[in-house]
């Protein structure tokens, strides 16, 4: 049976995880799944608004990523949202201790959000950690 | 008439009416994806059929291999028509007809 909800747990910062989280979401939610993406630990500052995409890589292929211009993961994250009605949810401890305000999020970002919440959300779906 | 059209990635989309089978005018719209990588061209497409009407006609032109397989498997999942793919120059010609 195909899945029909998916969860993305997005917590690295690292280049290549975000690219291939934002590419699994993206084209997830565009295919008809239901998606939503949480977002914690070193993905959150990402999505402070005006901040640079530059993620660091972890290996060779990040660079790679940029020498080549792929689609950068923002854009991707952004479109999941806008062309494929995904959520994305920040982590409400992770905007706590970083002391991320949630008005200085892209607008394509949603409600911060509890682990509690984000646990009945994820209840009959697939989890994609990255 | 030839008009240009916008899309969410930047790529150029050139439209122009044109009869595509049927008494009403449908749009052949060319979308210029070459550049971009999977799932860049995808996007692109999915952009552009959400300001299209059902019978249009777009056409994908990708120098991504994996677009060029991506493409039709999606329109497939999601219920929209793979009019057909043609390889020419290194560029994939991937066209797809908005049913729904």
């Amino acid at each position: 049976m195909a899945v029909q909800k998916i969860c993305v747990v997005v917590v690295s910062g690292s280049r290549e995880r975000l690219q291939m989280a934002a590419m699994a979401a993206s084209v997830a939610a565009v295919s008809g799944i239901e998606v939503t993406i949480f977002l914690s630990m070193n993905a959150v500052p990402y999505f402070i608004k005006g901040a640079a995409d530059d993620a660091p890589s972890e290996g060779s292929f990040g660079d790679l990523l940029v020498k080549k211009k792929a689609p950068d993961f923002k854009t991707l994250f952004r479109q999941a949202v806008e062309l494929g009605d995904a959520k994305i949810l920040p982590c409400s401890m992770a905007l706590d201790i970083a002391g991320i305000e949630t008005d200085t999020l892209e607008p394509f970002v949603g409600e911060p959000t509890g682990l509690a919440a984000f646990l009945t959300a994820a209840a009959d779906a697939q989890v994609w950690t990255f | 008439m030839l008009s240009y059209t916008g899309c969410h990635c930047g790529a150029s989309a050139v439209a122009f009416k044109a009869k595509l089978g049927g008494a009403t005018m449908a749009e052949k719209k060319i979308i210029d994806g070459r550049g971009s990588f999977c799932p860049g061209p995808l996007m692109e497409l999915i952009g552009v059929l959400k300001m299209s009407q059902i019978g249009d006609e777009l056409e994908v032109l990708s120098n991504d291999k994996g677009s060029a397989k991506d493409i039709p498997e999606w329109a497939h999942k999601v219920g929209h028509e793979h009019v057909g793919t043609r390889e020419e120059g290194g560029v994939w010609h991937i066209t797809v007809k908005k049913t729904k």
